[in-house]
């Protein structure tokens, strides 16, 4: 995105467009980042209702794959992660690994 | 109402701020200002505006009442001093970047320690870097006429700056004085209907206010708040225009008293300039050269044409109601200098720091002075750039 110039920014820093705040990605800010693991999901939704941003993508009623774009790695989906037979659908791996 | 009265400043600022019938008011009472402001909520109380009033548990309070009140798209006024200013001081750069044309008068009074109620001018000197507008006034009529104005310079679309109109504690808030007001009429059709920039409430066109803004950014914006700072003075006279078809008052960026032939001058803000001029006249009779300029718009401060006005001069002394604490100048020596600094020829100039805390400015003060600037003339020897006048040693 070409960055605007002085003389091109609104007044006082409003924001005119509505919803913009999906142009900035901030996947960027994770050191740790979810994974997830289909066999041990029960398709409860947890990590969905759960997540602070909405990066945990929901498809025909069922669970898909995260929106690392967004996902800030705050591992909430993993803590709320209910699993399978003691065994997480969601774990926390770390970013450089 | 009757078109000449006699009234205290506060009642007269009160009724400008009546006469514009603002839509928010969000104030805390503060001494010296106190008055104004309980004057306004009578207004309020007794159905003469229909401005909604906030009240707040501080100044603080207000400051962020009125960011929000702007933001959303009202016509929005508070008032303060002093102490009740200094705890504004951070939400006074948000109302600025955010470029919200909130009107607040500031009835000038001395900064706490050691406690004082009296006038000086250290609190709006301590706001002259907030990017608010600073309006300064030597009387009531003035602080009246400079509040009508200030709606128009804050809201013109090509500013949209917070603005502050200056008038002096007790000297001038609390003395009665001849004024001449304005019609209801007048003043409304002046001021115009309140135009809206991004209101908050348009729910057809929503927008957000305050977003961070990060270091690829940030300077932008800041480039771009410093250019609407070289507009302002051209908006201050094109409303100062409109203001004289209506008051047949003149008003500029500042005023000059017998400058134009004058050898030595005085540079002197609010009241302390009306005791300054009659002493000017005593010296004209004595056949010295002396004159006067009176700063009007202080911030943003026209360098260039004070600049211009006072090149011609010998000898300068510049009058500060305020000290600025740093080991140099009082405030309006540093800007008079910074002005004067691109001449090669120019005046000598001297600072006087005079009237702390509400002393008396009396009429052998300004002798003094001027009678220091005369021997400057002969000598050219600068004894002290710097001194406290009306001091006990």
């Amino acid at each position: 995105m070409k960055l605007k110039n002085w003389k091109e920014v609104t007044p006082g820093a409003v924001i005119t467009e509505a919803g913009s705040s999906a142009k900035f990605k901030t996947g960027s800010w994770r050191s740790s980042k979810p994974v997830w693991i289909e066999e041990n999901c029960i398709q409860c939704l947890f990590c969905w209702i759960y997540c602070p941003d909405m990066a945990v993508k929901v498809k025909d009623g069922k669970r898909a794959e995260f929106d690392y774009d967004y996902c800030k790695g705050c591992g909430i989906c993993a803590l709320e992660c209910p699993g399978k037979k003691g065994n997480k659908a969601i774990i926390m791996v770390e970013e450089e690994k | 109402m009757a078109k000449i009265v006699a009234v205290t400043g506060n009642e007269a600022v009160a009724n400008a701020l009546k006469q514009v019938n603002p839509d928010v008011c969000a104030a805390y009472p503060i001494t010296p200002q106190t008055e104004m402001m309980q004057r306004f909520s009578s207004f309020v109380s007794d159905g003469k505006v229909k401005t909604e009033i906030i009240l707040v548990e501080s100044e603080h309070s207000s400051m962020s009442a009125c960011v929000g009140a702007s933001a959303a798209g009202g016509r929005v006024i508070t008032a303060t001093s002093s102490q009740g200013l200094a705890l504004m001081y951070e939400i006074l750069y948000i109302a600025s970047g955010t470029r919200l044309p909130i009107v607040m008068p500031v009835v000038n009074r001395a900064l706490s320690a050691p406690l004082n109620i009296h006038s000086d001018h250290s609190d709006s000197m301590g706001a002259r870097d907030t990017g608010w507008i600073q309006l300064w006034s030597e009387n009531a009529q003035e602080a009246y006429d400079n509040t009508i104005q200030a709606f128009r310079i804050a809201e013109h679309m090509d500013i949209r700056l917070p603005i502050m109109i200056n008038l002096d504690g007790f000297i001038i808030s609390h003395s009665i004085e001849r004024l001449e007001y304005l019609d209801d009429d007048q003043v409304q059709s002046f001021v115009g209907e309140f135009k809206t920039l991004n209101p908050l409430l348009d729910l057809d066109r929503p927008v957000s206010y305050g977003p961070l803004i990060l270091p690829d950014y940030y300077m932008e914006f800041r480039k771009a708040q410093d250019d609407v700072e070289s507009k302002v003075s051209g908006v201050v006279l094109d409303v100062a225009k409109d203001f004289e078809k209506l008051s047949g008052r003149t008003y500029g960026l500042f005023e000059t008293y017998r400058l134009d032939d004058a050898e030595i001058a005085l540079i002197i803000l609010n009241s302390a300039a009306g005791t300054s001029k009659d002493v000017v006249d005593e010296f004209r009779d004595k056949g010295i050269k002396a004159g006067l300029l009176k700063p009007r718009l202080y911030r943003p401060f026209p360098y260039k044409e004070v600049g211009e006005a006072l090149k011609h001069l010998k000898a300068v002394c510049v009058l500060d109601r305020a000290d600025a604490f740093g080991g140099s100048f009082g405030p309006v020596y540093m800007d008079i200098a910074t002005s004067l600094y691109p001449y090669k020829e120019k005046p000598v100039l001297i600072n006087k720091i005079f009237g702390l805390g509400g002393r008396d400015y009396l009429p052998e003060h300004a002798e003094l002075v001027l009678n220091e600037l005369v021997g400057l003339t002969k000598t050219g020897t600068v004894k002290s750039y710097k001194e406290y006048i009306g001091v006990r040693e």
